[in-house]
C-alpha cells in the first residue's frame, strides 16, 4: 500500500516546524515515529498534501523531574519510557502502559505525544496519562498552553490542539512509591486493546481509574473512583465500570462484551494495587 | 527529494518520491529483496530490519525518515566468517519451514540480542511478539535464538 503523494519538509527545530505548520495551515500533519499516520496514509484514510517531519528533534525527547512534576518531552519514544529511571521511579504507571503497547520494533519509533496526538481511544498511553492527571503542553503562535488530559481528547481520533499548534511536553505529577495497575485485554499479542485500564493511588488519597477503549475517548472511570472514595468494597465499586460509557459495537467486540470486560480488568487492577 | 542511506555498510545516494518506503527503497530501488512484506500494515514483522541498530518496520518508516541513517537488512549480517550466529541457530535448530518470515524473525532476534545477550524463554518470547510465524508454532524460533545467545549472540 502506497501513501498518496505530500511533499515531504523536515523541521530542524520547533520554531520551523511551526512556521511550517502555520504556513501550510490544515493541509499539513505532523510525523513523529510515523506509526499511527503512516498506517493511516497508506490506507488512504489520511492525505496531508504536506508532511512536516519532527522525527528528528532530539530537543523534544527527555524525560525530566521537574520538583513534584515529572515533564516528558513529547518525542520520547515508547521504548525509552519503558526504561527510564525516573520513569520507573516516579511515574511507574507510564512504564507499565509503554511495555504493553505493541512490540519491540513500533515501541522503537512510536513517541508518547504522536500517540496521544493521535488520540486514539485504545491508546494505552492515553489511559495512563489520563489516570495520572497529566497536562498537555503544547506551542502554538501566540505562545504556551497547558491542556489537562481529561479536556484534550475530544472524540475519536480528535484532540484540543489547534491547527497550528504542536504538542510539545506532557507534564506529570510525581507519584513515587504509590501503587499503580494497568490492566488490557487484546484479541491477539500485539493488537490495540479491546479494553484497558489504567488505576494510580492519588497522592491526595482515593485512586484514579481510566479506561480505553469504552467509548469515543479514553475516559475517567468516575463512578468507580466515587464508589471507592464512599469505601465500597472494590468488587462492587468494579460493577460500575461501564456507568456513563459508549463503548463501541464493532466486529471487534460488542458493547456488551466491552462493558463486561471493564468490569472485570477494574476488578483486577483493583486487586493489584 | 535526494536520501543518502548507508545499506549493510555500503552508502548509496538516490532521488526518491517523499512517500517512497523504506521497504520498497530496499526492495525495489536497490534490489535487497531478502526484506519480505508481508502484511504490509506493521503487524507481521516480515519486513524489520535495523535503522541505526534499531529494530523497526520497514513498511511503516519513509525512506525520506531514513536519510543520513545506517540500514542492515538479512542480506548484511553473514559475514566473511559465515552465517551470523543467529542464523546459524535457525539453521542448527530447524526455526523455519516455508522461510517467509525468517527475515524478519532473524532481525528481530539479532536485535534481542544485543540489547538482552542472555534472554530467557518468555523474553525471547516478547521480544519476538512482533513477528508471526504461521509454519513452525515458534518453539522452534525459540530454541534457535537460545542456540544463537550460547554460540556468539548478536554478532
Amino acid at each position: 500500500m502506497i501513501p498518496a503523494a505530500f511533499s515531504y519538509v523536515r523541521a530542524g527545530s520547533v520554531e520551523e516546524a511551526l512556521d511550517e505548520l502555520s504556513r501550510h495551515g490544515g493541509a499539513a500533519r505532523l510525523l513523529a515515529g510515523g506509526h499511527s499516520l503512516l498506517p493511516a496514509m497508506k490506507l488512504r484514510r489520511a492525505e496531508p498534501g504536506v508532511l512536516i517531519d519532527i522525527g528528528r528533534l532530539r530537543e523534544l525527547s527527555y524525560v525530566r523531574a521537574d520538583g513534584d512534576r515529572i515533564a516528558v518531552g513529547a518525542l520520547t519514544s515508547h521504548r525509552t519510557l519503558e526504561r527510564d529511571p525516573v520513569v520507573a521511579e516516579q511515574v511507574p504507571l507510564l512504564a507499565a502502559a509503554a511495555r504493553r503497547i505493541g512490540d519491540q520494533q513500533v515501541r522503537n519509533r512510536g513517541t508518547i505525544g504522536g500517540s496521544l496526538a493521535h488520540a486514539d481511544p485504545a491508546a494505552d498511553l492515553a489511559g495512563a496519562v489520563l489516570a495520572l492527571d497529566g497536562v498537555l503542553v503544547a506551542r502554538g503562535p501566540s505562545g504556551v498552553r497547558e491542556i489537562p488530559a481529561r479536556e484534550f481528547f475530544t472524540g475519536r481520533c480528535r484532540n484540543a490542539l489547534a491547527a497550528a499548534e504542536l504538542l510539545t511536553e506532557i507534564r506529570l505529577p510525581a507519584a513515587p512509591g504509590r501503587s499503580y495497575a494497568f490492566e488490557k485485554f487484546s484479541r491477539r499479542a500485539l493488537d490495540w486493546a479491546v479494553v484497558g485500564v489504567a488505576a494510580q493511588e492519588r497522592p491526595g488519597g482515593g485512586v484514579a481509574v481510566a479506561l480505553i477503549g469504552m467509548g469515543p475517548t479514553p475516559v475517567r472511570a468516575t463512578a468507580v473512583e466515587e464508589a471507592l472514595a464512599a469505601g465500597t468494597p472494590a468488587a462492587e465499586a468494579a460493577r460500575l465500570a461501564a456507568q456513563g460509557c459508549e463503548p463501541p459495537d464493532n466486529a471487534v467486540a460488542s458493547a456488551s462484551y466491552r462493558a463486561h470486560l471493564a468490569e472485570v480488568l477494574v476488578t483486577r487492577a483493583m486487586a493489584a494495587l | 527529494m535526494r536520501v543518502e542511506i548507508t545499506v549493510n555498510g555500503q552508502p548509496h545516494s538516490r532521488e526518491i518520491e517523499p512517500r517512497l518506503l523504506l521497504v520498497h527503497f530496499l526492495r525495489d530501488t536497490l534490489s535487497l529483496t531478502g526484506t519480505h512484506i508481508g502484511c504490509d500494515t506493521s503487524s507481521c514483522g516480515a519486513c524489520t530490519v535495523l535503522l541505526d541498530g534499531v529494530a523497526i518496520k520497514s513498511c511503516t518508516v519513509l525512506a525520506a525518515q531514513a536519510d543520513g541513517c545506517a540500514v542492515t537488512t538479512i542480506e548484511g549480517l553473514a559475514g566473511e566468517d559465515g552465517l551470523s550466529p543467529v542464523q546459524e541457530g535457525f539453521r542448527q535448530c530447524h526455526g523455519l519451514q516455508c522461510g517467509f518470515c525468517t527475515p524478519g524473525m532473524v532481525m528481530a532476534a539479532t536485535a534481542l540480542l544485543a540489547e538482552r545477550p542472555d534472554p530467557t524463554e518468555q523474553e525471547i518470547r516478547n521480544g519476538l511478539k512482533g513477528n508471526m510465524c504461521r509454519c513452525t508454532g515458534y518453539q522452534m524460533i525459540v530454541e534457535s535464538v537460545q542456540w544463537a545467545a550460547a554460540n556468539g549472540g548478536a554478532r
